[in-house]
């Protein structure tokens, strides 16, 4: 992902991990271009350094101890609304990825992420655009794929959350295929303003769409 | 007990020595019968070749008779209030078998779960027994102690038999029991349980007037209630116990399955990346090569070193350009695929140019990253091999770059499919490959 020039000041970030060693490698690779406030090594840590330190952005381990990431993001999202996450994994199984966006992540990386995009995605998530891997654009076409209904006039409880409009599948599929965001906005000739906000609207239906088919995607996903 | 069965069976080895008229074989008989000589030493159980527990044959070896005659001996004895079966049972669970040092029962005496499931089905029998009694059985009542008796003495060698010994009580209950499961025979299962049941109903209605049954009936059903009120937790839990104990042997075997296999993957290749910890590309190339069969081992199934050159499926083919172009050129390739489906000739093809273009890419880009995408749609497959690398000018391209984007194209278009190949200098290069499905039959929930 291009470059964006941070917004004002470095945006903080908390580290949500297990491993010891990840989180001093991504302070390390972090330290220059972000300002790290604190770390954690398990749920209830995790939500009680948050509180303390109400940092801008927390890069958040799908994978904890005692719990999941997505019980990290439940408990703060109602205290710290404004708490902004970003979920990194290195298993990208789709459950659990799908688990943690729909809980209220802004975003989702895979741990092998560089350092500079790693840097960029964090900027991003702080200003409150939604990161998507090109992985993640590939799990959410193929959930919505998946789902029947997707198609042809199939009466929905709420048609509009359960479908990608053809505009937000291009720009999914771009982004799956290695596209960054301006890239994408030059191949559609569309603004990056506009990519953003196609990305951020599918990220609203992945996270509201009531359909318990998302989660049964995921979860048969996994068992195949 | 199948002793009966089993006598009959064990006339077959001598009358197979002599194919020829009764004297020849009995002369056979009787040269066997003197020729066997006594064995000295305690006695021993013979396991090679026995029919059950190898107390005959051990017996027949210390005493020099025929082994045919001894277990004939047995199984007359038992019909003789089932002292046969009782002896046996003793002897199988006391005396050590040829070569061990100790005998089952001394094993038996430690295993308390094991008393304790024998004792469990001793009682139960005990109460199938009562009620037979009352409905005045003589037989069955005066067979019920050394039924009982045999009844805990298999379930105590059972449990502490070596797995040779194991292995040959599986193949007795086999017929009755199935435990193999391969050569399912419901039949022969319906018909066992249909003699019993006819003979229970025969027992029932013969000699009885019915309304004579009723009042012993009554009290009966009382008896098995009070009975089983007192005993059901304890079978209960013996029941549960003996499911707990197989789901932590089931656990056992799977826990030594992960660590061998973690052992013969991972472990090796932090192995190896210690030892070549000066080589930083080789030790990516390994830890690549490492995460994607972990990756490919928990998510999809494939077992870690079996990374096949064969792929039945599109995401599966891509999963393999993936693995193997990395392998080769020490690159990193981001495949992402949207559905899936089986492969045919043309999705054959298509991979193939796939992977041209991305070896392509690894060779001339000089990217650090070549994305793959696949996306499988009912009508079509539509796959992109993108790098964002030194790119070049289409109108001006080289002689070799050209000949093999044709070389793609060719492929591609002898199929009924198409190529095309966008790039400018320092924007990277993409190539696209759709191909036109024959079969719509979308394989869902698959991809790397």
């Amino acid at each position: 992902m291009s470059a964006q020039p941070p917004a004002a000041a470095k945006p903080s970030v908390f580290l949500v991990d297990d491993h010891a060693m990840f989180r001093a490698g991504v302070r390390s690779e972090l330290a220059t271009e972000l300002e790290i406030v604190g770390e954690a090594d398990d749920v209830t840590t995790a939500i009680s350094g948050i509180a303390r330190t109400a940092p801008d952005v927390v890069l958040l381990d799908v994978h904890l101890p005692g719990g999941g990431g997505q019980d990290v993001v439940t408990a703060v999202k109602t205290q710290q609304p404004e708490v902004r996450f970003l979920a990194l994994s290195a298993s990208d199984a789709p459950e659990d990825v799908i688990a943690v966006i729909r809980a209220g992540a802004r975003g989702y990386v895979t741990k092998t992420i560089s350092a500079a995009d790693l840097v960029d995605a964090v900027t991003r998530v702080a200003a409150g655009d939604a990161v998507f891997s090109p992985r993640l654009a590939g799990f959410v076409l193929d959930a919505f794929a998946a789902m029947p209904g997707a198609g042809i006039g199939t009466p929905s409880f709420d048609a509009e959350l359960d479908q990608l409009t053809v505009r937000e599948r291009e720009v999914l599929r771009l982004i799956a295929r290695g596209y960054t965001y301006r890239e994408v906005a030059r191949e559609l000739f569309i603004s990056v303003k506009t990519v953003e906000s196609h990305v951020s609207s599918v990220l609203r239906k992945l996270q509201l769409s009531t359909r318990h088919q998302l989660t049964k995607w995921a979860a048969d996903r996994r068992l195949a | 007990m199948g002793d009966g069965q089993r006598s009959q069976d064990g006339l077959a080895p001598g009358q197979q020595d002599g194919q020829g008229p009764l004297s020849d074989r009995l002369r056979h008989l009787t040269l066997r019968w003197n020729s066997v000589p006594e064995q000295t030493g305690p006695l021993r159980r013979r396991t090679e070749g026995s029919m059950v527990g190898g107390v005959a044959g051990g017996l027949a070896a210390k005493t020099g008779l025929d082994v045919t005659v001894v277990r004939i001996a047995i199984v007359v004895a038992t019909l003789l209030y089932g002292i046969g079966a009782v002896v046996y049972m003793a002897a199988w669970l006391l005396v050590p078998a040829a070569g061990a040092d100790a005998s089952i029962g001394s094993k038996a005496l430690s295993d308390k779960r094991g008393i304790g499931l024998a004792a469990g089905l001793a009682s139960l029998l005990a109460v199938v027994l009562i009620i037979a009694s009352f409905l005045n059985i003589g037989w069955l009542t005066a067979l019920a102690l050394p039924l009982i008796i045999c009844t805990a003495g298999l379930v105590l060698v059972w449990r502490n038999a070596p797995p040779d010994e194991q292995q040959t009580l599986r193949k007795l209950g086999d017929p009755v029991f199935e435990r193999t499961g391969h050569a399912a025979h419901p039949v022969r299962r319906l018909v066992l349980a249909g003699i019993l049941l006819a003979g229970g109903a025969w027992l029932l209605l013969s000699g009885h007037r019915s309304y004579h049954l009723l009042r012993p009936l009554g009290a009966l059903v009382l008896v098995v209630i009070s009975i089983a009120v007192a005993l059901g937790p304890w079978w209960m839990r013996l029941a549960r116990d003996l499911v707990d104990e197989r789901q932590a042997r089931i656990r056992a075997e799977e826990r030594a399955d992960v660590a061998s296999r973690v052992h013969d993957s991972v472990l090796q290749t932090l192995a190896l990346i210690q030892r070549r910890a000066a080589d930083p590309q080789q030790v990516v190339q390994l830890a690549r090569a490492q995460e994607r069969e972990l990756r490919g081992w928990l998510f999809d199934g494939v077992p870690p070193g079996s990374i096949e050159g064969k792929a039945s499926t599109l995401a599966a083919g891509v999963r393999l350009i993936q693995q193997q172009v990395e392998a080769q050129h020490g690159m990193a390739i981001e495949a992402v695929t949207v559905g899936d489906c089986e492969l045919d000739d043309d999705l054959r093809a298509l991979l193939a140019a796939a992977r041209e273009a991305t070896v392509n890419a690894a060779k001339w880009s000089g990217a650090a990253v070549v994305s793959l995408f696949a996306e499988v749609d009912p009508g079509e497959v539509a796959l992109y091999v993108r790098d964002r690398g030194k790119g070049f000018d289409p109108a001006g391209v080289p002689a070799d770059r050209k000949g093999l984007a044709e070389s793609i194209h060719t492929r591609m278009t002898r199929r009924g499919g198409s190529a095309s190949v966008r790039s400018a200098p320092g924007e990277g290069t993409e190539v696209t490959l759709r191909m036109p499905r024959k079969s719509a039959d979308r394989v869902d929930g698959r991809s790397s």
